[in-house]
Parts: structure tokens; C-alpha cells; sequence
């Protein structure tokens, strides 16, 4: 082999004692994605992410489609998260084609979006339950997840592909009694992921397995640009909820949770301890929303933007989440560029996995609250 | 290529049927009949009341109530029924039947869920024969760079040591397959075999993710036996036996957990490392190796291992049943038989069912038999329960409470026992 390699192509030596496992994307432990892990007895001393299984160009797509249209298909790459993804496109487009949205629609959009974070972090959840064996933190957040998602459907119709959000408010206006079922739901779903504590976050046996696994500490959570949950266990106070407050986010008291462990329990339990402020959130949002009012402002049929560029971001379920439109005066955009959470935080993976054990492989890689469909787009 | 699934057509169906039938005919009239003559040429036919029994003697009793009672009698006092039937693998197997659909049951109500539910109609009870079915009907696929002699015969050895260790448990007195004075030490023996089969199994998969589980299977299993071993050393040194019908009989008055609660609490815990059930499920962990030594397992011999493990989970639960529950031991609660019945017979109606000869199963029987099952099951839900409570432990983790806790503390028990023994608490002029 002394041709001359490609740029960017390096020869591996191969050590009789490494050995290289595909942890996916067939495999019980990986999600749409591949890793290849080179492990040296029951340590990681490599760790390749391959992405882009489930790559479906949505932002090419995008730019097909007018502004409308748009949105069945943007909420694709998180089903589960589908309010949130689409609210950089709203805000974004809301902003090119100069809507403004009403008061009551405001507040809908921030409940929608804290429910709709609290369905996609029980999913991550039910899945980081069974990635470290414990088989009823399956099954609880699977189960609960239920309470959320009905209540969404009794707003949006959908159980998960919402397509609720829309450039100047929301598709359509809640149902009459929907704040007293609201109330009652949020209620008892704050009292369920209480107890969690006790079988999960509390279990001796857990503690012990992610305590201490996959340190990510403040430097390098900031120089590798994590965001979101990942980036609040390393001790940042980096919330966009706060820090740039969109929509009625700004009247609300956000608190936001921040770690110092930077480990992998600290990891998932910022998520936990966000439903519980999202619990509170959606509280306040109730009490404080304009009672009666217009939910949408209509928009012209195919609007058309000037020649402007504008980008928008929201805290998603995995963090900041960034929408970048470029309008040409035409009824589609020019270019959409999304900028996700989920790929952002996959590029702590290969530092944080370097030196664990193959045990703590499923632990740390969950933890990075990491969903490969919306990383690949 | 599609395959189209042929039409259904009745006149086939029956050719299919005649040529099972023509065949199986062929088939039982060439190995059959020269087998039976053989049998009969070597076994000695047992003698009953005078009287040789042979085949058509006992076709012809079976047509006789009178005569068909004590045949089945006779039968009872088999070894052939012990082994097959009560004590042993039928009586186990029956129970293992038990734990999984428990367990299901047990597991989905713990996590909200409602468990296996259409299959048999009632609870979903036939569930397990519905995966027995599948399990069977399922195309046994060897990867090509196998091994595939050990790889064949690993499940059938598990399911073989698994048996051999149900064998060795006594279930009521004198009902035990193999009643071996050095019955403990034949335990461990079995025992020893588990991680070599283990081994065996992963190894010649020659695939990487069984490879991995088959060592952390070794790893596990040889860091759990010791302390398993070193907490019942207290009970030998106590009773100063190591046959374990004569273990449970020391325990009449008081089980051994009473005095050696660290003991029981160390083998309970070695115990749940031995059978891979979580949170020491790593061999098999999902998220980790896909499903560890059992990845290239398929159909049957994937059912086979299954079969087994169950089997070891009920000897295990039994075994500690014996060496620290008392066994059969508990107080007659069953309500006792009237004497008429067990010896002469009882009048239901117009008809007199006689029930001559001797009683086969006494009062201590049934009522040592029900004690160990339920203690059994008592035991079996604390091993299922930890599944739906725990997460999954890690490797370090488990070597560090094999090798140093689990060893240190079996060492606490044995002085516990010794000095039980020389206070004069138990022992000669003590409580036992």
C-alpha cells in the first residue's frame, strides 16, 4: 500500500487485540445510525458516529414547495417533536413575509410547544429506560406519554404529526373546555413523573452505572457546540427560552436547569427536570392567555417574501433549534436550512465514548438526547 | 423469486395424509416391533402378584379398573416416573411453565401493562404454547462460519445440565431423582458445567457479539460460584452433611435463614447472577451485544436455551428452598384424608371406586409438597421481581460485588456459623 492516499483518508494500523463492531444500524442499541466502535477488551478506545441512514433531503424539498405547503414536511424528521421543529419555520416565515401573530395564538403555540417537548422527552426517556435494562421505565413514559398525546389531539386533531403551526398562529383554535382538561392532565402527569425519581433517577444501581460515565465537562461542551440538555449538564445556563425569548416566552417565568456534573445521569435527568418546568410553564401560559380572540392571522394565498435572509431559533426537545430561510421574491423560499439539536450533540460522541466501558456504550450515547432522523434530515 | 403459496386442494390434502400414514406404518412396522423385541429381550419384565407383566398382561389391566390401579401404582414407584414425571423434569418443566406465564403476567402489571391477553382466551395462558409452536415452526438457521457440531449440541447440553440439576433436588421425603450423600457438592458440580456450555456456545458462533456475551457469561459465572459456594458452607458446617434430604430434615423446628440471614442473602444474590436474570443480565444485555450469547440462536435451539435457563431458575428457587427454607417442612394444613379413602375405597353414588393396595401418598406427602411449591413460588417472585425494578448492572460493577463483597460477607456467615456451633446454640444439647 504505498500509493499515494486520497486528502483526507488515513491508513489504520490494526492491533490483534482491537476489535471493530457495528453497532448498528441493526443493531437493539443503536437508533437509525451506525457506530463503529473499536474496542480493546471491554474498553472503547474508538468511537466512528456514521450518520445519515434516514437522510431524506427536507430542506431540498423545502425549497419546491411555497410557504404553506411547507410545513406537513417540515415536521417530518421529529414526528414526535413535530410543534417545535416547525416553529423556527413559522417564526422565520412570519418574519419574511411580515405577519403579525395574535395574542391568544402566542400562547397556544408555547402550550402546544411545552406539550409537545414533554411527548418527545417521555419517548427519549421510555428509550434510555431500556437501553440500561430497566424494562418499566419502558413502559411508564410510554404509558403517560399517552395523557399528552391525547390532549394534543384533542387540540390538533393528530396524535403525533400535528402540523399545528402555521405562518401567523396556529391552524385552528382549542376546543371550549380545553384549559379545565389541560389543567387536569398537566396535573396529574406532573404527579406520574415524580415518581419516576424513585424507580429511576433515585435507584442505586443506576446512579452507580451513569454516574461518572462520559464526562463532558463546561470547556468542552461549549468548543464542541452542544446545545440544549447536553449543554446544561456541563454546567452552561444557555436556555433560548430565556436567553432570546420568542412568542409569549417573554412574560412567562422560565427557570432554567442547570447541572455541574456533566455526566451521563446529570445528561438525562436536565430533560426530567424540564417537563416538570415545562409542567409550570403550561400552567402560566393557561392562566395568563387571553381568553377569547382570533388564533390565526390569514395569510395572502402564496405569499411572497422580499430579498431578505432571516434566521430564527427555539429550544427544541434537544436544544436549539435554528431555522435559516433565504427569500428571492418568490413563492418558495430560496433555501431552508435547519440546524438541529441532535446534530450538534452527536459530535461529542467519539470524545465522550474514548476510554468507557462497552457497558456504558448505550448509557452515554442515549444521553446525548440524540434523535438520528432529525440529525439527517 | 416469489413463492406463491399453493392452492388448497382437498384431493392432495388427503394423498399428504395417506403417505403420512403409509410411511409411519412402514416406519414403526421396521424400527418398531424389532426395537420392542429387543427391549423386551434384555429388560427383565418386572413380576406383580405372581404374575409377569408383559405387554398384553398390561393391555388387558388397563381394561380392568381393579387391575389398572395398582399397575398404576407400580408405575409410580418407578424410577422411570421419577425421572420423567414428578420429581423431576415433568413436575420442573410444569413449573417453569408457571414462572413464565408469572412472570408476564406479574411484569405487565407492574409496568401498567395488561401482558399476554388473547391467547387461550382466559388471561392469555396458552400464550407460552403459542410461542412453543413458533419457536418450533421456525427455520433453524447456523451461520455458515460456525462451528456446527458444538453449535448444535450447546442447547441440547444446556438444557441436559439444567436437568441434571433438577434431578438432585429433593421435593418431598424420599421423593428425589438421585439421592447422592454428597448431594451439595453435585450441585456445584452441575453448576460448574453452566459457564463451560456458555462458552462453548458463543464461542463456536464465531461471531462477534456472542463472543463478547460468552465472555462476560464466564466472567460473571466464575465470580458468582465462590461466594455461592462459601454461603452454604455454614449450613455443611452445621449439620455436618452434605446430603440434602437430610438437610431439609435438620431444619424441622427452625429453617436456616433464621441463623444465617447473610448467608441466604449472599446465595439469593449469587443466585440471581447465575441465572442472568436482571440487573445481572449482562451475558445477554440488548442495548449492549444485541442479545449476547444467544445472537445466533435460532428457532428451536433459541427455545431449547430458554427451556433451560427456566429449568435452572426453578432448581435454583428450589434449591434454596431446601437449604434455607425448610424444605417440605411447615405444619399439616392440608385437610387430612380420611382413612377409608386411602385404603379402601369411596362410594360416589351407585359406584364404588376401590383403591386397593398401599398407599403410595401419605398425609406428609401432600402436605410437603404444597409447602414446596409454595415456598418455591415465594422464592421464584423474588427472583422475577428485581426484572421490573432494576436497571441492568455494569461489568466492573458486578466483578467488585462477586469477587470482594459477596466473598467477604460468605466469610462473615461461616464465622456466624462457627460460633453457633461452639456457643452450643445449635448442635448437640442446643436448639436442634
Amino acid at each position: 500500500m504505498s500509493a499515494k492516499l486520497p486528502p483526507g483518508l488515513a491508513l489504520q494500523k490494526v492491533d490483534e487485540r482491537i476489535m471493530t463492531l457495528n453497532v448498528g444500524p441493526q443493531h437493539p442499541g443503536s437508533g437509525h445510525m451506525r457506530l463503529i466502535i473499536q474496542v480493546d477488551g471491554d474498553y472503547i478506545v474508538g468511537c466512528d458516529p456514521d450518520p445519515g441512514y434516514v437522510h431524506r433531503g427536507e430542506e431540498k424539498m423545502a425549497e419546491y414547495r411555497n410557504y404553506i405547503t411547507n410545513i406537513p414536511h417540515l415536521e417530518r424528521p421529529v414526528i414526535h417533536d413535530s410543534c417545535n421543529i416547525l416553529y423556527p419555520y413559522c417564526l422565520a416565515t412570519e418574519e419574511i413575509v411580515g405577519i403579525e401573530v395574535p395574542e391568544r395564538a402566542k400562547y397556544v403555540r408555547v402550550i402546544a410547544s411545552e406539550l409537545n417537548r414533554c411527548v418527545y422527552t417521555m419517548y427519549w426517556l421510555a428509550i434510555y429506560g431500556i437501553f440500561l435494562g430497566h424494562s418499566t421505565m419502558f413502559m411508564w413514559p410510554a404509558g403517560d406519554r399517552e395523557l399528552l398525546i391525547d390532549l394534543l389531539e384533542k387540540m390538533t386533531g393528530a396524535r403525533v404529526t400535528h402540523a399545528y403551526f402555521v405562518p401567523g398562529g396556529v391552524r385552528n383554535d382549542v376546543p371550549a373546555n380545553f384549559e379545565d382538561v389541560c389543567l387536569r392532565q398537566v396535573n396529574y402527569f406532573e404527579k406520574r413523573i415524580k415518581e419516576y425519581a424513585d424507580i429511576f433517577y433515585n435507584n442505586p444501581i443506576l446512579i452507580h452505572r451513569t454516574e461518572k460515565a462520559g464526562i463532558l465537562s463546561r470547556e468542552d461542551a461549549i468548543r464542541l457546540g452542544t446545545t440544549g440538555s447536553v449543554l446544561r449538564a456541563s454546567g452552561v445556563d444557555f436556555d433560548v427560552r430565556t436567553k432570546e425569548p420568542y412568542d409569549a416566552y417573554g412574560e412567562l417565568d422560565v427557570h432554567t436547569n442547570v447541572l455541574k456534573e456533566g455526566d451521563s445521569l446529570a445528561r438525562s435527568k436536565i430533560p426530567w427536570m424540564d417537563m416538570l418546568e415545562s409542567c409550570n410553564i403550561i400552567r402560566q401560559a393557561l392562566e395568563k392567555m387571553p381568553k377569547s380572540g382570533t388564533v390565526r392571522t390569514k395569510l395572502k394565498p402564496n405569499p411572497k417574501g422580499g430579498d431578505v435572509s432571516v434566521y430564527k431559533r427555539v429550544e427544541s426537545g434537544r436544544g436549539s433549534l435554528g431555522c435559516y430561510i433565504v427569500s428571492k421574491s418568490r413563492p418558495e423560499p430560496y433555501r431552508v436550512k435547519l440546524s438541529v439539536g441532535s446534530f450538534r450533540n452527536l459530535i461529542a460522541i467519539p470524545y465522550l465514548l474514548k476510554g468507557e466501558k462497552l457497558g456504558n456504550m448505550p448509557a452515554v450515547y442515549w444521553s446525548l438526547n440524540y434523535w438520528p432522523v432529525e440529525a439527517d434530515r | 423469486m416469489s413463492v406463491i403459496a399453493p392452492k388448497f386442494r382437498v384431493s392432495e390434502f388427503l394423498r399428504s395424509v395417506l403417505d403420512n400414514i403409509f410411511w409411519i406404518v412402514v416406519i414403526l412396522t421396521l424400527v418398531g416391533i424389532p426395537l420392542l423385541q429387543i427391549i423386551l429381550f434384555y429388560v427383565p419384565l418386572p413380576v406383580y402378584q405372581g404374575e409377569l407383566i408383559n405387554p398384553f398382561l398390561t393391555l388387558t389391566w388397563i381394561s380392568h379398573p381393579e387391575l389398572a390401579l395398582p399397575l398404576v401404582k407400580a408405575f409410580l414407584l418407578t424410577d422411570m416416573f421419577r425421572i420423567m414425571a414428578f420429581p423431576g423434569f415433568g413436575f420442573a418443566a410444569l413449573l417453569a411453565a408457571g414462572v413464565i406465564f408469572v412472570e408476564r403476567k406479574m411484569l405487565a402489571k407492574l409496568q401498567l401493562r395488561v401482558g399476554p391477553f388473547y391467547c387461550g382466551k382466559i388471561e392469555g395462558i396458552l400464550q407460552l404454547l403459542g410461542d412453543g409452536l413458533k419457536l418450533i415452526s421456525k427455520e433453524i438457521i447456523i451461520p455458515a462460519k460456525a462451528d456446527k457440531p458444538i453449535f448444535i449440541i450447546a442447547p441440547l447440553l444446556f438444557v441436559g445440565a439444567a436437568a441434571a440439576f433438577v434431578a438432585l433436588i429433593p421435593v418431598a421425603p424420599g421423593w428425589v431423582v438421585a439421592d447422592v450423600d454428597l448431594g451439595l457438592i453435585g450441585v456445584f458440580a452441575v453448576i460448574g458445567f453452566f459457564p463451560i456450555i456458555t462458552v462453548l456456545a458463543s464461542w463456536s458462533a464465531n461471531s462477534k457479539y456472542p463472543f463478547i456475551g460468552g465472555i462476560r457469561a464466564l466472567h460473571q459465572m466464575v465470580a458468582f460460584e465462590i461466594p455461592l459456594i462459601l454461603s452454604l458452607l455454614g449450613i455443611v458446617i452445621l449439620t455436618g452433611t452434605l446430603n440434602l434430604s437430610e438437610i431439609v430434615e435438620s431444619q424441622t423446628n427452625f429453617p436456616w435463614i433464621v441463623f444465617l440471614p447473610i448467608g441466604a442473602i449472599v446465595f439469593f444474590i449469587g443466585m440471581l447472577a447465575e441465572l442472568e436474570r436482571i440487573p445481572f443480565d449482562l451475558p445477554e444485555a440488548e442495548s449492549e451485544i444485541v442479545a449476547g450469547w444467544l445472537t445466533e440462536f435460532s428457532g428451536m435451539m433459541y427455545g431449547l436455551v430458554q427451556l433451560g435457563s427456566y429449568l435452572k431458575l426453578y432448581a435454583f428457587a428450589a434449591l434454596f428452598v431446601v437449604l434455607f427454607l425448610g424444605g417440605w417442612n411447615g405444619p399439616v394444613f392440608w385437610p387430612p384424608l380420611e382413612e377409608t379413602l386411602i385404603h379402601e375405597g369411596e362410594t360416589i353414588g351407585p359406584l364404588t371406586v376401590q383403591t386397593p393396595g398401599l398407599p403410595i401418598f401419605s398425609m406428609e406427602f401432600f402436605s410437603g409438597v404444597i409447602w414446596f411449591i409454595l415456598k418455591t413460588a415465594a422464592v421464584i417472585f423474588f427472583i422475577l421481581l428485581p426484572r421490573g425494578v432494576f436497571p441492568r448492572i455494569r461489568i466492573d460493577l458486578l466483578l467488585d460485588l462477586g469477587w470482594l463483597k459477596l466473598i467477604g460477607l460468605a466469610f462473615v456467615n461461616i464465622f456466624i456459623a462457627l460460633g453457633l456451633l461452639y456457643s452450643g446454640v445449635i448442635g448437640p444439647g442446643g436448639l436442634m
